[in-house]
């Protein structure tokens, strides 16, 4: 097993490779840029193709192509660019394509746009949050073998950190896990033939005038349903006995394990959830962690965004307080002092010494 | 001649007498001649023309269409060739992966005016200037047909729509987009043209501009680009028998058909124009 | 009485028109008028009288492809008479 020292753009774009994916499309935005112009070196080299496109719509529009034929494609952009795709992530969701979307944010902030979507309709996509530069090679891997089992977009959600931060990393190629053969895709064979195919986001089929739209988004929406019982994804740590169970996801959890560790070692009774997949969310999981907790603690770089979703997984069962905040650098990055660890303790010290009862 | 009444042939089946056949009802392509587009349509017109085009070049089984969004959208579970719905304007970037990923299939777009030169202005424009090897077929009548009739961004001066009732209008509305002359300049365009389908003798001649365009990109000379003037009666409040003669009249006037760039030969709008006019007077 | 040519001749199928009459000027002979009659759609359609070409123009302009175009191996002579 060779480990290299790697930033995490150059992780992801290698790993992403590694498992066979052969296109991307990027325009270039903070902290998403290195992603970039990791897949525009590493690309060409291994057979496949980058574009530097026009901007993010096309982005994620050639992706869109290159998926329609059945290669592993991915694109990838920060918050303000993941707007501008909406309509086509919404729409590439319906016409079954597995697309990989590198969202390196600006902090936390995105969480919403990530997990609800800000396209139209019913639609789900997963949401992979690594919390260091080695689970992102796992999970970029783990991305593109869930996109073609599903045939459904997989988002991995980083950040500044996640992007530029170096580490000793091994990338392997996958394990090869059998994947259903990609008997929809369009290679253009099929002319005159009388099975051509369209591939397409309302369900039409060939030969057939109009649609059925209730049919076409109910069948969609039980793939969805399936895919929330079965992919959710966490990390526990020391919550068998915690009076307070911290959650927190992505680079800032690595600041809050640190901490708890911390605590720990002091006699505090205090544990992390670590939302793996912020969707499907981890619920079950963390209702089971906070059985016995007195209070949870959601600990996120932004206004309060998963914060939601802690509240409609418990269900009142345990009262919820939110020690995070918006953070951010002077260039709004993300990189702010939330970061520190000092901060997170002084946060989860907070919420270990309140006078929440359990109701 | 007029003393005498012609008699109506039999015409629901092939004839008796020894005969050759020189078209069929339908393209090879063509599932069923059976779609919902209005009376004296001129998109159906245009689309057989492409799918001939794309069967006589013998690429029915290497051929990927990228489809926009407007009233041939539903017409095309017609077509026996494999496709890719896009979004409205979307088909290039589309068409740019799938050619990237698939060099040696014939990629074609099939885009209406809405579509490519209002809503996806800017990616036809960066696909024929990075020079992608795909081939963009516009079928332009002026209007939103798909909505029932309103302006865009090719609507001529003075051609009343839906959303410009007393005509339109530079002031209010500003001038129309000759997507051609943006295009063709471009160092990546091999080719483009603007046909029409208003008679016959403007069928055969588009029929030839979308082979050279297929042909520019089986031989890898980079972006080739088609406009193909279509009839929309409906949307243009005429008769149906009066189509053709709207068309060409009203957008072929300021819309000219002819080669806008071909190998060396790059001309503008403007000039096919006076080339038209002088074609009248002489 | 007066004998008319065709060289070729067309299959219409006037089930599918639209009543559009593009192929009625389209037609260099002028041998396609639009009947009296009405299909199941509520349309007119056209119909062929003696002088047919064989050139395909009404096959050409058809938006709903109603047209087969055949050419005669021999022109064939109508008799026509008042």
């Amino acid at each position: 097993m060779t480990r290299q020292l790697l930033e995490g753009s150059a992780a992801m774009a290698e790993a992403a490779i590694a498992a066979g994916c052969r296109f991307f499309a990027g325009y270039p935005m903070t902290p998403f840029t290195e992603v970039l112009e990791s897949f525009a070196e590493k690309l060409p080299t291994a057979g496949g193709v980058c574009i530097n496109a026009e901007s993010e719509l096309e982005a994620v529009g050639m992706a869109w192509g290159a998926l329609a034929t059945g290669a592993r494609a991915a694109t990838g952009s920060t918050g303000q660019g993941l707007s501008l795709m909406q309509e086509s992530l919404s729409e590439i969701t319906r016409a079954e394509l597995p697309l990989v979307v590198f969202h390196m944010a600006r902090g936390q902030g995105d969480y919403y746009q990530a997990t609800r979507g800000g396209g139209h309709g019913d639609y789900r996509q997963i949401v992979l949050a690594p919390t260091d530069v080695q689970e992102a090679v796992a999970l970029t891997q783990l991305a593109f073998e869930l996109a073609d089992r599903w045939r459904n977009p997989v988002h991995i959600y980083g950040d500044f950190l996640l992007a530029h931060t170096a580490e000793a990393v091994s990338i392997e190629p996958p394990s090869g896990a059998a994947l259903p053969a990609k008997d929809w895709a369009v290679d253009g064979t099929l002319g005159g033939t009388g099975r051509s195919r369209n591939i397409n986001p309302i369900g039409m089929q060939k030969g057939v005038k109009g649609i059925e739209p209730e049919r076409f988004w109910r069948r969609l929406q039980a793939k969805h349903d399936a895919m929330a019982e079965s992919e959710a994804r966490v990390e526990l740590e020391a919550v068998e006995d915690a009076e307070v169970v911290v959650v927190a996801f992505g680079s800032l959890a690595r600041t809050a394990r640190y901490v708890i560790r911390e605590l720990r070692r002091e006699g505090q009774r205090v544990g992390l959830v670590r939302p793996v997949t912020l969707w499907p969310f981890p619920s079950q999981a963390l209702a089971q962690a906070a059985a016995g907790a007195r209070c949870v603690a959601v600990l996120e770089q932004n206004a309060g965004q998963m914060i939601d979703d802690v509240r409609l997984a418990l269900l009142g069962a345990a009262p919820v307080v939110g020690i995070g905040d918006i953070s951010s650098d002077d260039a709004g990055f993300g990189v702010g002092p939330i970061f520190d660890p000092d901060d997170v303790r002084r946060r989860v010290v907070g919420a270990l010494s309140t006078s929440e009862v359990r109701v | 001649m007029s003393d005498v009444r012609l008699p109506v042939l039999p015409t629901d089946a092939p004839p008796q007498e020894p005969a050759r056949l020189l078209g069929r009802f339908k393209p090879k392509l063509l599932l069923h001649e059976d779609h919902d587009l209005c009376p004296g349509c001129g998109e159906p017109v245009a689309i057989r023309l492409l799918l001939d085009v794309v069967e006589e070049l013998g690429c029915a089984q290497s051929s990927i269409g990228v489809v926009g969004i407007g009233c041939y959208t539903a017409f095309t579970s017609a077509m026996d060739v494999d496709l890719v719905q896009a979004l409205h304007g979307r088909a290039p970037s589309v068409a740019t992966g799938a050619k990237r990923m698939r060099p040696d299939t014939l990629i074609f777009t099939l885009q209406g005016d809405g579509d490519m030169v209002n809503e996806g202005l800017q990616e036809v424009i960066h696909t024929a200037a990075r020079g992608e090897n795909v081939t963009c077929v516009l079928i332009n009548n002026g209007v939103f047909g798909e909505t029932g009739g309103h302006m865009t961004s090719t609507t001529v001066l003075g051609q009343r729509t839906k959303n410009s009732l007393e005509g339109r209008d530079a002031a209010y509305h500003g001038h129309p987009i000759l997507i051609g002359d943006l295009l063709a300049p471009l160092g990546g365009t091999a080719y483009a043209a603007r046909g029409s389908v208003h008679d016959a003798a403007a069928v055969v001649k588009t029929k030839n501009m979308l082979r050279r365009a297929f042909e520019a990109q089986l031989e890898g000379r980079g972006f080739s680009f088609v406009e193909i003037l279509t009839m929309c009666p409906t949307g243009w409040f005429v008769p149906t028998a009066e189509g053709p003669d709207y068309l060409n009249r009203v957008l072929g006037a300021v819309h000219a058909t002819g080669e806008l760039k071909n190998g060396e030969r790059l001309v503008t709008t403007a000039e096919l124009v006076s080339e038209q006019e002088s074609g009248r007077e002489g | 009485m007066i004998s008319v040519e065709s060289r070729g001749t067309v299959t219409i199928e006037s089930a599918r028109c639209k009543g559009c009459e593009l192929c009625i000027p389209a037609c260099p002979p002028g041998v396609l008028s639009m009947s009296l009659q009405r299909n199941e759609l509520g349309y007119a359609y056209p119909e062929l009288v003696p002088g047919c070409t064989g050139c395909g123009a009404c096959l050409l302009v058809c938006p709903d492809f109603c047209f087969e175009v055949y050419q005669y191996e021999t022109p064939v002579m109508h008799e026509v008479g008042s």
